[in-house]
């Protein structure tokens, strides 16, 4: 067999159904193969969506994502896809054409040092030198990728090595990697001292993070929050690891977090982090973070999270899934009547909310959207104000129905992801809440989900602004809207503080432009227009796009600005 | 405070790069770093000097651990280990210097392996302390040039 036939066999051998990518001259061997497999392969329009697609795949199914590209330029635009990838611990396998190796270090056409560049973005990566070595690579990659704290892994393939031949080709049927051995059973001592340290609390809260996804530790953690009466607050990878209907939920924490729990952080007596990695974005001040709390559980699987940011009383390293399976085997049930009392109270008192008028607010929009899928759809996000109402204003009671790029805020990352979650199932709704500013990055794509006819949905929240910057710009840099107005021209006055009357149209027209690849094009520009068009997208089997003209200087609160402490948090009312 | 760390990693190529990479992107400072092979021809061995406060040697050693390629770290600083470096020095010496830098040398348990009408190069293995007093010593003559291999240890005893 040849390299390239070993890859499409091995692909199969671990399951791969579907494979995201672009083809180019180094990597052409694999395709010719390719096309006559039973694998399905959709071909993207930039090799940063096949990337991210593999990565939406990835996320919505916990299952490997697969993503391929040529040598070159075509390595270096997956580069953006991997970083995401490796930020948020999706496992994605990235394959790469490359130069023969006889050429490799030549500056030869097309050639990059793939396995370089990727380094540091990647949990490993290898260049394979000899198709000998090809088939306990990528065993090796699969494996690597999906355990212990997951993450992408890059294959580099050079182009005579997809075309020598392997005469007694077997795909390895298990791995030995003697440096790397995951730790899957916390320390039992650790686990003791944690049921111990949550007995004894009188105000304890769990802060769940994206890990409790990736271990599919849902359940665990609802009966642990219920048998020991805990309130639960989530970070933004982890919206959908506890359902946000629950009485006991708090929503999300951090620098957009609900009030209420970030209150709760406040006053804890006992921090329960689960596989949650104490980012900045949630922490804010690290020296005013949870200040009350007499012990901090840290619950993961990665010990080097472990005292990163936050040094904790109680480590546990291992998987949250049976981590919480053995605190639960031995913990007895609680109540702390007062304390959760308290936290509805707040709950109560300082809800999320918006200024609902006859304006179209983007928060609106995304209160439709909830509504008219019931809370079923599975929702994927770029980056910027949009995603954060998506946060605050959907309310997610299943895992895997959340997808967004949070480690490394990936403009672009939505709408391609959406399609991978689409791709994985044909028969979901799937819905990428976009901003104007966002969707733009990766619109190349539409192409795709016309032909395909992937019936991705997308929101546009058109404020024609970069939104989220233009809310820093009002709040810390005295309004100066320094290049972040999307409406901008040539000809407008140097110094911006707002639209006005005579302002230029807005560019690009996204009804025109869906249309112009196939896709629905919608508009709403009022509030009433909303829910009309939504349905109109939601009910049609093809692609669609829903451009909604929001309130242009809505800002999202409340917001804790970055490196402050919970003191400094603004407002509640948008 | 500066830490001594062996890392065994797979002797295959790229991981240098990888560990220094690593090194390079988390901020991580290297006073010195020596490689080769062990007994084991699949394994190497890597001695890093790091300096860093509890946190980020805590931070150095996860790191670490986290790289595919590497089989196992141990910070060596707190437990009983044999250090050594050798170092070769090209001092100025002059005829009239020569008897006394050579009794410098004797002294310090080093070794001529070169000399010319000018210089003189001497090998010298020791912890960081003696060489420095070596150095201090040899600078009244003027010290030329010098190349270290980087420190490297080993645990004591079984």
């Amino acid at each position: 067999m040849t390299g390239a036939q070993i890859v499409i066999d091995a692909l199969q051998k671990e399951g791969v159904d579907v494979i995201f990518g672009f083809p180019g001259g180094a990597i052409l061997d694999v395709f010719d193969v390719l096309d006559r497999s039973p694998i399905k392969f959709i071909l993207v329009r930039h090799e940063q969506g096949a990337a991210h697609a593999a990565d939406g795949y990835a996320r919505a199914t916990g299952k490997v994502g697969v993503c391929m590209a040529t040598s070159g330029p075509g390595a270096t635009n997956l580069v953006t896809g991997i970083a995401t990838a490796y930020m948020d611990s999706v496992p994605i396998v990235a394959f790469t054409g490359q130069v023969p190796t006889g050429m490799i270090g030549n500056d030869a056409f097309q050639e990059v040092a793939i396995v370089n560049i990727t380094q540091s973005i990647t949990k490993h990566n290898f260049l394979v030198k000899d198709v000998r070595d090809l088939p306990r690579i990528i065993k090796e990659a699969f494996y690597i990728a999906r355990t212990g704290r997951p993450g992408p892994v890059l294959i580099d393939l050079p182009k005579d090595v997809q075309k020598s031949t392997l005469s007694d080709y077997k795909y390895p049927e298990s791995v030995e990697i003697r440096s790397y051995k995951p730790i899957y059973d916390g320390h039992p001592l650790m686990i003791k001292k944690a049921i111990a340290a949550i007995e004894r609390s009188e105000r304890p809260v769990i802060y769940a993070g994206g890990g409790i996804i990736v271990s599919n530790a849902s359940k665990e953690l609802r009966e642990l929050a219920e048998r020991c009466d805990i309130p639960v607050t989530t970070t933004l990878l982890g919206l959908g690891a506890f359902p946000e209907t629950h009485p006991l939920s708090l929503k999300m924490l951090g620098m957009h977090g609900t009030q209420y729990a970030n209150f709760a952080i406040n006053e804890a007596d006992l921090l329960i982090a689960i596989g949650a990695r104490f980012d900045d974005r949630v922490t804010g001040k690290i020296s005013e973070f949870a200040p009350n709390a007499k012990d901090i559980i840290h619950i993961d699987i990665d010990p080097s999270a472990i005292s990163k940011n936050v040094k904790v009383s109680i480590p546990v390293v291992g998987d949250c899934k049976r981590t919480l399976q053995k605190i639960l085997k031995n913990i007895k049930p609680l109540k702390h009547t007062a304390w959760v009392e308290r936290c509805k109270e707040w709950k109560k008192q300082y809800p999320l909310k918006f200024k609902d008028d006859d304006i179209l607010r983007p928060q609106y929009v995304i209160e439709q959207v909830y509504k008219l899928t019931k809370g079923e759809a599975i929702i994927v996000t770029e980056v910027g104000q949009h995603q954060m109402w998506a946060a605050h204003y959907y309310n997610y009671t299943k895992p895997r129905t959340f997808l967004s790029s949070g480690g490394l805020g990936t403009m672009g990352y939505g709408f391609p992801a959406a399609i991978g979650a689409q791709a994985a199932f044909p028969d979901k709704m799937v819905i990428d809440i976009a901003g104007d500013g966002s969707i733009q990055m990766n619109i190349q794509e539409l192409a795709t989900v016309s032909s395909y006819n992937l019936p991705v949905k997308i929101v546009v929240i058109n404020n024609h602004y970069l939104g989220m910057v233009r809310q820093w710009q009002e709040l810390f840099y005295g309004r100066n809207y320094a290049y972040t107005c999307l409406r901008r021209r040539a000809d407008c006055p140097p110094f911006c503080q707002g639209s006005r009357p005579e302002c230029p149209e807005f560019i690009p027209d996204f009804v025109k432009l869906a249309e112009a690849y196939g896709v629905v094009g919608l508009r709403a520009m009022r509030k009433e227009e909303v829910v009309p068009a939504l349905q109109k997208a939601f009910e049609t089997p093809k692609p669609a796009l829903v451009d909604c003209w929001v309130y242009e200087e809505e800002n999202v609160f409340p917001m804790i600005p970055a490196g402050a402490s919970i003191k400094q948090m603004i407002g509640g009312m948008a | 405070m500066q830490h001594i760390i062996s890392v065994l990693v797979e002797n295959r190529f790229g991981v240098l790069a990888r560990i220094a990479g690593l090194f390079s992107s988390r901020g991580f400072n290297i006073d010195s770093l020596a490689v080769s092979e062990t007994q084991d021809p699949t394994m190497s061995r890597i001695n890093l000097i790091v300096s860093g406060d509890d946190h980020i040697i805590e931070q150095v050693n996860k790191q670490l651990n986290k790289l595919i390629d590497v089989i196992k770290v141990q910070d060596l600083t707190r437990e009983p280990h044999i250090e050594r470096e050798l170092v070769l020095v090209k001092i100025n010496c002059l005829p009239k210097n020569r008897a006394e830098i050579i009794q410098i040398v004797n002294i310090f348990d080093a070794k001529v392996v070169d000399f010319s009408k000018k210089s003189i190069t001497v090998e010298i293995i020791g912890t960081e302390e003696k060489l420095n007093s070596f150095f201090e010593l040899m600078k009244v003559f003027g010290i030329r040039e010098i190349s270290r291999t980087g420190r490297i240890a080993l645990p004591r005893g079984d």
